[in-house]
């Protein structure tokens, strides 16, 4: 049994590289509780219910995307019957939930997701600063 | 079951060999990830010269892989026993060629992970989707066929019977893959460097000299690392091959020639004249061009000459002559030149930068490695790789 | 629903060929069905009286965030100036009065446009209302348009525009490296009701936007009265702007 070492320490390292993520959990204080949101900027009405936002809300974006770009038609009627130009500057960030730092990316960074939108749509309370360091901030 | 194992044991220079492929691959994926951070703005291509290095070199890779046919197709058709050993060699070099030309595709895309939408939107009037089709056709029907006879060779028996009409299949494949490949330039309006019928023969033509050409070279190759005859008759046979295939290239390159410069239409005459001549002071091509014609030019009187072409000594310099003739040509030059001068009439400039220079290396790297086991499996399964027929 | 197999075969392969057949004649189409096609007459003449004038590039770029890539091998473009020469490549205008005159170019929203028969993800469409336009989430950056424009009016992210953006209008998105991009005759503001950029911000209005299919608009009434050429026409794309001499 000269391997014993060889395989014990093996194992040790294979438990230590598969436990990484909750390591670096611990590490950066993640809870189970999840990120507290920032509330809207101003209350309105909804375009979908919470919980299918919480759960679809790609999906929506996928769909208002395909219909503004591929369609042309950039209105969108909620589930509200309140009618919205879609944009997701102009009127997902900035009439409804305010920051992206402070709304989008609180979740996302928690769950570990980066989504490629913010690579072309801008972020409103960015929009006169400068756009490089916005870049380096992602 | 896949026989990679075969691959796994060697002699010290082998890993060597790997190793040195490692090191290649492993920089030019460094850079690749440098290109991925910063965009293609790291290579020499320009918003004029919109296509460069990868795009020629993808051209010039499928022809290699298109060229396995010459070997299948006078085996499974004619009955050719001469190539009876050789043909798998063929196959290898074809999935080897045909996974760098997809690896080039992949350097040359400004969103690589978008790459899928050609499959989520497939679009049929686009060449580029009935290319991508027909590439990946082709390596799925060269692995399936390679692999069922070199298991069937193993274990001493006869390929079982449904590979025969999947190598019948992969003959027109094999035609089909470059001819798509030439529809991706011959069908573009402002591009009239590239908007002639003769493109796709033309490309067929030296593909057919460039790709046996390498193969003789890799059969020499194999016989001196194996310590073994080489296979002259197949050799010999292959060589001719190459002959006529080179003829045919440099006649329609002449066609080429006489109709854009005897016509004298500025738009056909000028990419040429680029080419050979300089144009308003650009002239990076022209040492290259001019390489490229004086080799072909040797090569045909060495392989023409049957005196020339039947001594073993000449051979592989003639093939080796073939190979980077038509590697300038169809590998830098076609495509480069086919944006000058741009559509508004400017002369850009196009010189590949060290990265791209870098990336490209690296994908030679996969390519020979991907070879190099390929082979190394064949040479376990057979000690004399090419014993068992006249003239070995 | 009761249908024979054989009933259903043929069922469905009919509606298999009439859909190719579709797909293959808007492949192939051109303005045989169509009821509105953008396009836009350039004054060329009236263009000239300032010489100096950048308004409809400048005011296009701000409202599209078309980054300033100081070099040129990297230069991105929607609409620009250039040389009767180069706009006209082919064409001999040389002892012609518009011969140093300065041309507006951008993309052409061609009938036939070759830059979408190309595309291998249908990134790039002819609308309904004839704009070539672009899909930037889809674009892999094959540049297979570029190569396929006979005007050059794509241009590709070489590299991360967004630093060469000074100040960013946050209604439109910026690109992200490695997509390409091009004038889109304002398919935003069109849908809003409004008249391209460009067009609204000529001092001299010598752009002239409207719909080329209906005899009454502008600007066919314009077209019908002034001597115009396009670019390239022997190509067979069939250029939507055109150039009041």
């Amino acid at each position: 049994m000269r391997d014993r070492p060889v395989i014990y320490g093996g194992l040790a390292v294979f438990l230590a590289v598969i436990t990484l993520p909750f390591w670096r959990g611990i590490e950066s204080g993640v809870t189970t509780k999840g990120p507290e949101l920032a509330r809207p900027a101003t209350a309105r009405q909804c375009v979908a219910s919470t919980e299918f936002m919480k759960s679809s809300h790609m999906l929506l974006l996928m769909e208002m995307r395909d219909q503004a770009v591929r369609s042309g038609d950039p209105w969108y009627v909620g589930a509200g019957h309140g009618t919205y130009t879609i944009s997701l500057t102009g009127t997902c960030l900035e009439q409804c939930h305010g920051s992206k730092t402070e709304f989008c990316d609180r979740c996302h960074d928690y769950a570990g997701v980066a989504p490629g939108c913010w690579s072309c749509h801008l972020d409103a309370g960015h929009s006169t600063g400068s756009l490089t360091a916005m870049r380096s901030s992602r | 079951m896949f026989l990679v194992e075969k691959a796994l044991t060697g002699s010290k220079s082998y890993w060597r060999w790997m190793l040195i492929l490692a090191a290649v691959i492993a920089t030019g994926f460094v850079f690749y990830l440098r290109q991925l951070d910063y965009g293609l703005g790291i290579t020499g291509l320009n918003r004029d010269v919109t296509w460069g290095l990868y795009i020629a070199q993808f051209t010039f890779f499928v022809g290699v892989a298109a060229s396995a046919v010459m070997v299948v197709l006078p085996y499974y058709l004619h009955n050719f026993k001469v190539f009876a050993k050789i043909t798998i060699l063929g196959e290898f070099l074809a999935i080897a060629a045909v996974t760098m030309c997809m690896l080039f595709i992949f350097a040359d895309m400004g969103q690589p992970a978008r790459v899928l939408n050609v499959l989520l939107y497939p679009t049929l009037h686009s060449m580029m989707f009935w290319d991508m089709v027909s590439l990946a056709g082709y390596l799925l029907l060269n692995a399936v066929i390679a692999w069922a006879t070199l298991t069937a060779e193993r274990n001493g028996t006869a390929p079982a019977r449904w590979v025969k009409p999947v190598i019948l299949l992969s003959i027109p494949w094999a035609v089909s893959i470059h001819t798509v490949t030439a529809f991706l330039y011959a069908g573009l309006p402002g591009r009239p460097l590239w908007l002639t019928a003769v493109l796709a023969p033309r490309f067929l033509a030296s593909a057919f000299a460039s790709g046996p050409a390498l193969l003789i070279l890799l059969c020499l190759l194999i016989a001196r690392v194996t310590k073994t005859q080489a296979p002259r008759e197949s050799i010999q046979k292959i060589a001719v091959i190459v002959t006529y295939a080179m003829v045919a290239n440099v006649f329609l390159i002449l066609m080429e020639f006489f109709t854009a410069l005897y016509s004298g239409v500025p738009e056909h005459r000028e990419p040429f004249q680029y080419m050979f001549t300089g144009l308003e002071g650009h002239a990076r091509l022209t040492p290259w061009m001019w390489t490229s014609v004086i080799l072909a030019a040797i090569s045909l009187v060495l392989l023409i000459v049957p005196r020339y072409r039947t001594n073993p000594r000449l051979l592989p310099i003639a093939c080796g002559i073939v190979f980077v003739s038509l590697w300038i040509d169809k590998g830098i030059g076609l495509i480069v030149a086919g944006f000058v001068p741009s559509p508004l009439g400017v002369v850009p400039d196009y010189v590949p930068t060290l990265p791209e220079v870098l990336i490209v290396a690296g994908i030679w790297g996969v390519g020979m490695f991907i070879l190099t086991v390929f082979y190394k499996i064949v040479i376990a399964i057979r000690p004399e790789p090419f014993a068992g027929h006249a003239g070995a | 629903m009761n249908l024979s197999r054989k009933a259903f075969l043929r069922v469905s392969c009919f509606s298999l060929l009439g859909a190719a057949m579709r797909k293959t004649a808007a492949a192939f189409g051109s303005t045989f069905s169509r009821k509105v096609q953008w396009g836009m007459a350039v004054d060329i003449r009236k263009c000239a009286r300032r010489p100096e004038c950048t308004a409809c590039i400048d005011v296009c770029d701000q409202a599209h965030n078309v980054p300033r890539v100081p070099d040129k091998r990297h230069e991105v473009r929607w609409i620009w100036k250039d040389t009767p020469e180069h706009a006209f490549e082919g064409e001999d205008f040389r002892y012609s009065s518009i011969a140093k005159l300065p041309v507006m170019l951008m993309c052409n929203h061609c009938d036939d446009p070759p830059c979408v028969r190309v595309c291998p993800t249908q990134a790039t469409w002819k609308r309904e209302d004839g704009i070539v336009a672009m899909d930037w989430h889809r674009c892999i950056g094959c540049r297979y348009c570029m190569a396929a424009c006979p005007y050059e009016s794509r241009s590709f992210n070489w590299v991360d525009p967004r630093p060469y953006i000074k100040t960013a209008n946050p209604e439109f998105p910026t690109r992200t490296k490695g997509v390409v991009e091009k004038c889109t005759f304002c398919v935003e503001r069109i849908s809003q009701g409004r008249e391209p950029a460009c067009v609204e911000a000529c001092p001299e209005k010598a752009l002239i936007f409207g719909n080329v299919m209906d005899a009454n608009s502008e600007i066919r009434r314009m077209l019908s009265s002034r001597d115009h050429v396009t670019r390239k026409p022997e190509l067979g794309t069939g250029p939507n702007v055109f150039y009041l001499l």
